[in-house]
């Protein structure tokens, strides 16, 4: 272990806060590295003296380490546990080294060290903003062959992942009173608050540990205690709370409507070995009374020629790795500002035995405390001067210094540099909340404005800088959010008294001296995409205006960093080319998630059979034990058919049609939709709902209905029952049923709310079990009690309640196969046992069960239609045939209207009709097109609805929608295939027992 | 055949989710003991005839639930009510009510789900967006909601213990789902 610690050159004992005990290891690109316990990726490889981690996207530039945190642009890396779990794109300064973690980096090849994309940069005029648009316009036959596979290898950056995702992903709602997003010293101080005063808080930070700008400002006291020790103490002081929940590792990444915030919980993701049933991440979907953003600032970057080469880091970066992590960035630092705490940075180095060549400050003048502090030190400092350049290519090696206006060049080496043009509040959350930012001009910043939700931004995201303000700021916050959101709030002191702490003094925007207009250099304001200054200012110049425009033409701000360093410099540069005031260019909108989310956190526990629920009907396990093969009708799993030994499906489903002709079938029905209709109005409200008279419909009977819309089109159909004078029983199609309830209930609530009737859904409460065939009779009689089954009692279309089996039963005399039979309504609890003895018979009588293939065909032969199939929302009940379920003495119900529009009383108009294959062979495929003349097969007249083999008609049967067609009656037509035309015969659309007696039998 | 034959047969009810149970630490998940249900629409003027009726006073504000002996009456909406016990049908108590109401047998049309333990309301959570606090949601709520991808009614029977009503066929879904939460958490 200890040889490990031995090869981490930039770890400096005694600094920083991790363990020098606690060792660990890991693999970048295949060599093992030591890390210590609580090391990011990134500050592992820094102490390793790594900082070559990726290649650019565009220009396959050598690319290191930029920053300590979410807003890293460049260390992308796939992070892998084993084969299975290996995800791209990571940020190795977020992700935290376990044990046996594998790191990869990205976008080179052969090696990150000699890669050949890397000619890329070479060709770079030719490759500038927008090329996309300007080299893939022509040749056209280029697209194919050339662009496309261009643009997809060039789109992304690291491999997805080949294997399923074998981890959990879980998923939490929650509710607060004040939701606090971040965990510094504002969002500590305003949750405290709040909790004392007795809110339910949630407080949430995307690191590891509590603490923000304390990870690397050492220099500042809370309450006497140096600032993150305090933070650590404060936020156990939380999670100890009954009504505080601390999340840590968590990012809030989307801000919706009503104060719903979308968090994401990294819950494994640091862990070597996930205790089992541990999720990997957590969703939380939080809906808060108020939500305190105190997400900090975060540092920019300095705009000059070269300002990618790695060791090219963020000041405030190489001063966390320091103070937090123990690791000195280099030992030969350059530092570039505009800003005064780069100073901090490096006086911070400096104390810890690294050189300090020079601090190059674009200011002429400079806070004199810092002058002479820097004097003390011995750090040389060249105020009113640039960095024009740097050196070196895969590591930076030098730092090209001159006055700011011009002038010789010094070159000074140096082996890492860091740099600060100031601080960009993070206004994300703010902006997503649909908040308006106003620019500062004084401090060149957007600051949050004018507020859209109940929502309040404290500390450096709201442009406060002092820490004393921060805190003041931060308790009044927490204070009035309990106040609006407790009912009693308690009166609780909390005192924090703070020393010292960052001066965020200074800033520049917009490109530094050497990488003005007119320089032809690679001065980088989006590293992740590869957008220069030059790239900003030529998109202007070819007429992009707009900033909205610029970004999409440049890319700018529009990789997975969102821009979080280069929006502003990008702006600035955009205004200056154009000549006009930061404000008048406007800002981007910020957009969820402000980091980037796994789709397993969004999809979390849907997945298999959580993605979607699956319904099955209580006779579903005896079904699955006669063979059943299964089809999906919406959620619904419904036999389809039973085959036998040896049997394809197409001569399971003709013996199943035989049998039930011949002797008898059983049928499962049970996903049909009910619903009861109950109240001294239900006959008028089904009288006004449905085409069909249903005034005059006696107690026991039944009726086959028609409903329509508005505009006169059939909507659903089903069989209706009257169980009493104020009470029905109402079928739908099965993919109707929660359809036609919400039709019925609008209609209830707001065209006929003065009718006394209620409406319940009962389609699970019934099971249905159809018993058709010649025998149907014979075989249910044994078995029910209390019901004359005899024709003269209960004929066909007609009903009675008793028992069947031993249970209740509403038994309906009724068919869709043109056969007699039943359909036996039952408890669904009961349902299976009630199959199950039927089917013990119906067996030992030569009969079967047949699923749904077989109950299409048994309908289609008798010319019933299915809703949804034989029709297409623009087909009348007269159209299929159905006018006479159209009562026609009726005054009113839904649709009246709409049926006599003169376009639905035309002539021409499609009707429903049946088709015979005159080689009485070719089934027809449904949907295809039919025309009148077999040369002409562009002019359609219609299509195949229903088509199906008949073994009881002995030939193909299509019932099919055409012009006219009931004018049409034993016209030849043509059905165009790709391979030959079929000819079909227009028929009637019955093909078994024309005059309808068996029903009745 | 005799009609002896029939009487012999088993007219006991078959829960879907029969001998299906989850166990763990924090949260135990198991169907809910047969139960009669009957949804119930009426009129505010139909209240106290209805209340008198079932012997119990049927709430009349939103999530309210009350529970007396075996039976529970559930505000679902402003003239819908969801009425269970676990002995006696309501519907039998309510045949001879004159008053203008609807009651509909539902028993078979919903199952329920217990879910029991110190997690029990996290583990609805997983799946539900209501706010189960015991200030939000105290002993007693009801509510018609969602859970995850179906709807469900929520009643809260104990600080530790829900029942989750679910229409039959989604049973399976709601049982996984609670279970696969539970098992993650």
């Amino acid at each position: 272990m200890n040889a490990h610690a031995k090869v981490q050159p930039n770890r400096i004992a005694g600094h920083g806060r991790l363990t020098p005990a606690n060792q660990t290891r890991f693999t970048f690109d295949g060599k093992t590295y030591g890390a210590l316990v609580g090391d990011t990726v990134a500050s592992a490889l820094i102490a390793n003296d790594v900082h070559l981690v990726g290649r650019s996207f565009k220009y396959h530039r050598p690319r290191g380490i930029v920053t300590a945190g979410p807003e890293e642009p460049n260390a992308l890396l796939g992070i892998a546990r084993d084969v299975t779990r290996h995800t791209p794109n990571i940020r190795a300064t977020t992700q935290e080294v376990f044990d046996g973690l594998q790191a990869t980096s990205q976008n080179r090849w052969p090696s990150l060290k000699y890669d050949i994309g890397e000619v890329n940069d070479v060709a770079s005029p030719f490759l500038s903003a927008g090329f996309y648009y300007k080299t893939f316009m022509w040749p056209r036959k280029a697209w194919d062959k050339v662009y496309e596979p261009f643009i997809r290898n060039a789109a992304g950056l690291g491999h997805a992942p080949e294997h399923a995702d074998p981890d959990h992903y879980a998923a939490q709602f929650a509710h607060c009173d004040v939701l606090v997003i971040g965990g510094g010293i504002a969002g500590l101080c305003a949750a405290l608050k709040a909790a004392k005063a007795g809110a339910r808080v949630i407080i949430c930070d995307e690191q590891p540990q509590f603490g923000g700008a304390f990870h690397f400002d050492v220099d500042a006291q809370v309450n006497g205690r140096p600032g993150f020790e305090w933070a650590q103490e404060t936020a156990a002081q939380l999670s100890e709370m009954d009504n505080v929940r601390v999340l840590g590792r968590t990012t809030a990444f989307g801000y919706y409507a009503q104060n719903f915030v979308g968090l994401v919980e990294r819950v494994t993701e640091h862990v070597s070995a996930p205790a089992p049933g541990t999720p990997r991440e957590r969703l939380w979907q939080v809906r808060a009374g108020q939500v305190l953003i105190a997400t900090g600032a975060i540092e920019r970057h300095m705009v000059f020629a070269n300002n990618d080469r790695p060791g090219i880091l963020l000041a405030s970066a190489a001063r966390t790795y320091l103070n937090h992590y123990g690791v000195a960035v280099g030992k030969n630092v350059g530092v570039y500002t505009a800003n005064d705490s780069a100073y901090l940075a490096a006086f911070d180095l400096k104390r810890a035995g690294v050189q300090i060549p020079a601090i190059v400050d674009v200011r002429e003048a400079i806070d004199p405390k810092l002058a002479s502090q820097a004097l003390e030190l011995g750090i040389r400092v060249l105020t009113g001067h640039a960095v024009i350049a740097a050196g070196g290519k895969l590591r930076v090696s030098s730092m090209s210094v001159s006055k700011a206006g011009g002038g010789s060049e010094q070159v000074i080496p140096v082996d890492a540099l860091i740099m600060s043009a100031g601080w960009t509040p993070s206004v994300h959350m703010f902006s997503q909340s649909r908040g308006k930012v106003k620019f500062d001009a004084e401090t060149n910043r957007f600051l949050p404005g004018i507020y859209a939700q109940d929502c309040i931004c404290i500390g450096a995201c709201n442009g406060t800088d002092d820490l004393g303000q921060t805190v003041e700021e931060a308790l009044k916050a927490g204070e009035n959010a309990a106040k609006n959101t407790v009912a009693r709030p308690k009166r609780a002191a909390l005192n924090v008294k703070t020393i010292g702490g960052e001066s965020w003094n200074g800033n520049m925007v917009g490109a530094a001296p050497g990488a003005e207009a007119g320089k032809v250099v690679k001065a980088f304001v989006d590293y992740q995409n590869d957008v220069t200054a030059k790239d900003i200012r030529l998109a202007v110049q070819e007429g992009f205006h707009s900033i909205e425009h610029v970004k999409r033409f440049t890319t700018n701000g529009m990789a997975t960093d969102q821009g979080k360093l280069s929006n502003m410099h990008g702006l600035a540069i955009a205004a200056e080319a154009l000549g006009k005031e930061i404000p008048e260019v406007g800002l981007t909108t910020f957009r969820a998630p402000y980091t980037p989310v796994t789709f397993g956190a969004i999809v979390n526990h849907s997945r298999a059979n959580l993605f979607d629920p699956t319904r099955t009907t209580p006779i579903h396990d005896s079904e699955v034990a006669l063979g059943a093969i299964f089809e999906d009708v919406g959620n619904w799993k419904r036999a389809w058919y039973y085959p036998r030994a040896g049997e394809d499906m197409h001569t399971a489903v003709n013996r199943e049609c035989k049998t039930v002709r011949e002797t008898v079938g059983m049928f499962d029905g049970s996903t049909l939709g009910k619903i009861e209709v109950v109240g001294p109005d239900a006959a008028k409200f089904m009288h006004l709902m449905y085409t069909n008279p249903f005034m005059k419909l006696g107690v026991g009977k039944l009726r086959y209905g028609i409903m329509c819309r508005e505009d006169g089109y059939i909507y659903d159909d089903g069989v209706v029952g009257r169980i009493a004078e104020d009470r029905f029983h109402v079928t739908t199609t099965t993919g109707g049923a929660p359809r036609v309830l919400n039709h019925m209930e609008d209609y209830l609530q707001t065209e006929f709310p003065d009718l006394k009737v209620w409406l319940t859904s009962t389609s699970e409460q019934w099971a249905v079990i159809a018993v058709q065939g010649p025998k149907a009779r014979d075989i249910i009689a044994p078995f029910v009690e209390g019901i004359d089954l005899s024709n003269e009692a209960l004929p066909h279309m007609s009903m009675a309640t008793g028992r069947i089996c031993g249970v209740e039963t509403r038994l309906m005399r009724m068919s869709f196969t043109g056969e007699a039979g039943y359909e036996i309504n039952v408890p669904a609890d009961h349902g299976r046992m009630v199959w199950d003895t039927l089917y013990a018979t119906v067996n030992a009588a030569g009969g079967c069960a047949y699923g749904t293939e077989a109950m299409h065909v048994l309908r289609a032969e008798k010319g019933f239609i299915i809703v949804g199939q034989d029709t297409d929302g623009t087909v009348t009940p007269h159209d299929a045939g159905l006018g006479w379920a159209v009562g026609k003495k009726k005054e009113d119900f839904v649709g009246i209207r709409g049926l006599q529009r003169p376009d639905l009383v035309a002539k021409g108009r499609r009707q429903l009709v049946g088709l015979r294959s005159k080689d009485s062979r070719s089934v027809l495929d449904e949907g295809a097109q039919i025309v009148a003349d077999a040369a002409q097969h562009d002019k359609m007249i219609g299509w195949v609805s229903s088509s199906y083999w008949s073994e009881n008609a002995g030939s193909p049967i299509a019932l099919a929608l055409i012009e006219g067609g009931f004018d049409r009656m034993g016209e030849t037509l043509f059905v165009p295939m790709p391979d030959r035309t079929i000819e079909v015969e227009v028929c009637r659309s019955v093909f078994v027992d024309e005059d309808g007696g068996r029903v009745h039998g | 055949m005799a009609k002896a034959a029939i009487k012999a047969m088993d007219a006991t009810r078959v829960h879907p989710l029969a001998g299906q149970s989850f166990g763990g630490p924090n949260v135990s998940i198991a169907p809910a003991p047969e139960a009669y249900r009957c949804s119930l629409r009426a009129d505010a003027r139909a209240v106290p005839s209805l209340s008198k009726a079932l012997g119990i006073k049927l709430p009349r504000s939103a999530k309210q639930s009350i529970t007396a002996a075996d039976r529970s009456a559930l505000w679902l909406g402003p003239d819908e009510w969801l009425i269970i016990d676990t002995h006696v049908d309501p519907l039998d108590d309510l045949s001879k009510v004159r008053v203008l109401h609807s009651a509909v047998d539902i028993s078979h049309r919903n199952t329920a789900l217990l879910v029991k333990g110190p997690r029990a309301a996290d583990v609805i959570n997983a799946g539900c967006p209501q706010d189960l606090s015991l200030a939000a949601f105290p002993v007693g709520a009801c509510s018609r909601t969602i859970l995850g991808k179906i709807e469900v009614v929520l009643l809260r029977t104990d600080v530790d213990a829900f029942r989750v009503e679910v229409w039959r066929s989604f049973s399976a879904y709601a049982f996984e789902l609670l279970s696969t939460a539970a098992s993650h958490n």
